[in-house]
């Protein structure tokens, strides 16, 4: 099943992120990923749904979110061109001995240290998916103690937004 | 003015005149208001009863149905009555109290989260925060629930919402800039569904309860004889067409006419209107209408596509998209599909077994509509009883059949007659039930007794739950279990305990004069008949099979 990028933006009211998220459940569709945060308006929200799903499930996914009153519109942004960014923190084990190694990989991937203490250093790093994914390899041999991952949000490329 | 208050004059507004409902602790305020307002009460035995009711009374009028109930567990025991109506797509508008504000969310007495426990069987819900948002919440509660998609919409209100002041002003319009319901078909769409009409060679409707909720009862008529299309209906949409006309196909599906289910099974174009390709409908699905082309014509744009493949879809209210596609369409004259359905008709009709000995149920059914030559408003409960009232009542008009079709809810029959009595008083309201339903809502003879409400209820007593029974006997070798209700009430005495007429048919030849006697009964009434305990509802598809695959065609057991 593909991977789909949802943009959808709604009225930023209590309750909406549990009528989306249970949306989801009781039809039978998988969540990936979820991240939402007022926009440049106040009352409105924007959601960025990161979802596995075929064609048809995907349609039926966009029509019924369209369902919920809240729901202002729904967008399938997965094919546009986009800037799509995911914040991590990793807490990754650290002695005196290999502290540099990993320094210079945070440095390698423009990641930074946010934290360090005398067992392990936590790292914060952006980017998109397969930047996370490589940092988290390359830093695993070190022993990865936590992670924390904002999930996906993106924004279609362009002077004025674009989601068809 | 205070919060009750505000509550109280937007329902006004919305030109409610009854209410059903049910006091307690937390609408304790409301009430206080309700007793000084010109609104009318219906009291209830039980919520669930309230939520059917109002129900039931929308079904029959058109109009919103509000009920009302306190927190806790008066709210959750609304909650059967609105995924019922969320199912069935009918405009209920619930109040319910809740706890204080400054006691929500420390589990206290009486405290349900019922916006939480409802968001998935309403169309929209409210937990109202502050007393100056009522009068927006309730105009956009009622403009949610009456357009697009009809459907029961929640309103949470706090007690301590209730008492505060606040300064009211009804709005005059909505401000939902997501909820924008398209009601006229797409131009091209449209011009595409009037070609495919006009070339098919075995066209058939498949019309559904949105026939009836967008009143498009006169369209369908229209068209359908313009181009002569034959038409089957749904559960829901019974009385959409005049059961009387020869165009007419009955009920498709797992309990339709076996002519139903081959006109459907091998037409070249499927016209299915406000209807949504449901499980009992459609049977298999990939074996569905397999030969045909599908235009499917719905308000709600989810439900094209959900269940099967559509070659036109076009999203509207079914009754515009009709007048359009009628202003545009040419007569188109039959070349032998009819007769291919003629022929299905007379070589599969729908029959029983005469009685002989025991009443038959279907017996009982058809007597009923011809005493009342079809004119009354049927409603029933969930099993047998309701597809054999479907079978064999004939009805002729939109509104006049009232049953729980999606969700297939045991105990609705007999409060929505009590809606519907309410709401349609001019009429004869009929709730044909059985045994086992019956028992699950019996209380509210309490407020039929109350209101004397000249509601006649039906019993077609197998002292089984026959639909369970009937899949055990087909599909389980016949190992009845725990579906013996034979140890069951006296109902005609129980009725009686209420001060309402009872009466008990035990004898077929008394079927007719029984009945005559109970319908000219100025009050009401509970007839209890005592019928043939293993007849079966033929015919039957199984579930898994597609719907020309029917067992049962001779009728009978």
């Amino acid at each position: 099943m593909k991977k789909h990028i949802i943009a959808v933006l709604v009225q930023n009211k209590s309750g909406v992120m549990a009528r989306v998220a249970s949306l989801f459940s009781r039809r039978g569709y998988n969540i990936d990923s979820i991240a939402v945060c007022a926009t440049e308006d106040p009352e409105v929200s924007r959601m960025t749904i990161v979802a596995r799903a075929d064609d048809d499930i995907l349609e039926q996914i966009t029509k019924q979110l369209n369902k919920l009153i809240e729901v202002i519109k729904v967008s399938d942004i997965t094919n546009d061109p986009l800037v799509d960014r995911e914040l991590a923190l990793i807490k990754v084990g650290a002695t005196p001995t290999n502290r540099a190694d990993i320094i210079q990989i945070v440095d390698i991937f423009r990641a930074h240290i946010v934290d360090v203490n005398p067992r392990s250093v936590t790292v914060e790093v952006t980017g998109d998916e397969g930047k996370m994914e490589a940092i988290i390899q390359m830093l695993r041999p070190y022993g990865i103690k936590e992670i924390v991952r904002t999930g996906k949000i993106a924004m279609v490329r362009g002077g004025v937004e674009n989601n068809n | 003015m205070t919060g009750a208050e505000a509550v109280i004059e937007s329902l006004k507004r919305e030109g409610v005149d009854v209410i059903f409902g049910y006091p307690g602790g937390a609408v304790l305020p409301i009430y206080d208001v309700l007793y000084r307002a010109e609104i009318r009460h219906i009291l209830t035995r039980h919520e669930q009863g309230a939520a059917h009711a109002a129900d039931g009374y929308a079904r029959v009028t058109g109009k919103v149905g509000v009920c009302i109930a306190t927190s806790g567990p008066g709210a959750t025991n609304l909650v059967t009555g609105l995924a019922n109506a969320y199912m069935d797509s009918i405009p209920v508008v619930a109040l319910t109290g809740q706890v204080s504000t400054t006691l929500v969310g420390r589990d206290s007495f009486q405290e349900a989260d019922i916006t939480g426990i409802t968001m998935p069987i309403t169309k929209h819900n409210y937990l109202v925060k502050q007393a100056s948002d009522i009068p927006r919440v309730m105009k956009e509660a009622f403009h949610i629930a009456r357009t697009g998609r009809p459907g029961p919409v929640l309103v949470d209100l706090p007690k301590d919402i209730t008492t505060h002041e606040l300064d009211f002003s009804y709005p005059e319009t909505v401000d939902l800039p997501g909820y924008k319901p398209t009601y006229e078909g797409n131009y091209r769409q449209v011009k595409l569904a009037v070609e495919a009409i006009s070339e098919a060679q075995r066209p058939v409707f498949y019309a559904g309860g949105g026939v009836i909720s967008s009143g498009a009862f006169d369209e369908l008529l229209t068209l359908a004889e313009k181009c002569r299309i034959p038409v089957t209906t749904t559960l829901m949409g019974m009385g959409c067409f005049p059961g009387t006309h020869p165009l007419y196909l009955g009920m498709l599906g797992m309990h339709g006419t076996a002519y139903a289910n081959y006109a459907v099974t091998h037409c070249d174009l499927l016209i299915a209107l406000g209807a949504r390709f449901d499980d009992r409908v459609t049977g298999v699905i990939e074996k569905f209408a397999p030969k045909a082309k599908i235009i499917h014509i719905d308000i709600d744009p989810a439900e094209i596509g959900k269940n099967v493949r559509v070659d036109i879809p076009i999203v509207g209210d079914v009754r515009s998209v009709l007048a359009s596609i009628n202003q545009q369409i040419e007569p188109r004259e039959d070349g032998g599909w009819l007769e291919e359905i003629e022929r299905w008709k007379t070589a599969y009709p729908l029959q029983y077994e005469a009685c002989n000995g025991t009443v038959k149920p279907q017996y009982v059914v058809e007597q009923l509509c011809e005493l009342t030559g079809g004119d009354a408003i049927i409603t029933t409960e969930v099993g047998q009883n309701q597809m054999w009232a479907a079978q064999f009542y004939t009805f002729t008009k939109p509104r006049s059949f009232v049953s729980s079709g999606g969700l297939g809810t045991m105990g609705y029959g007999f409060p929505a007659a009590v809606g519907a009595q309410v709401g349609r008083p001019d009429k004869l309201v009929i709730a044909v039930s059985g045994d086992g339903s019956f028992q699950m809502n019996i209380q509210e003879l309490g407020t039929v007794a109350a209101y004397n409400l000249p509601v006649k209820v039906v019993i077609l007593n197998n002292g089984y739950l026959g639909m369970v029974r009937q899949w055990q006997e087909l599909f389980f070798h016949r190992r009845y279990y725990q579906v013996d209700m034979a140890v069951g009430p006296d109902f005609a005495k129980v009725a009686e305990a209420y001060g309402i007429k009872g009466m008990t048919i035990r004898d077929y030849q008394h079927v007719r004069s029984g009945l005559e006697e109970a319908l000219a009964h100025p009050g009401p009434v509970v007839v209890n008949v005592m019928v043939d305990r293993e007849e079966n509802v033929f015919p039957m598809v199984p579930a898994g099979k597609a719907i020309d695959d029917m067992i049962g065609l001779e009728g009978g057991s």
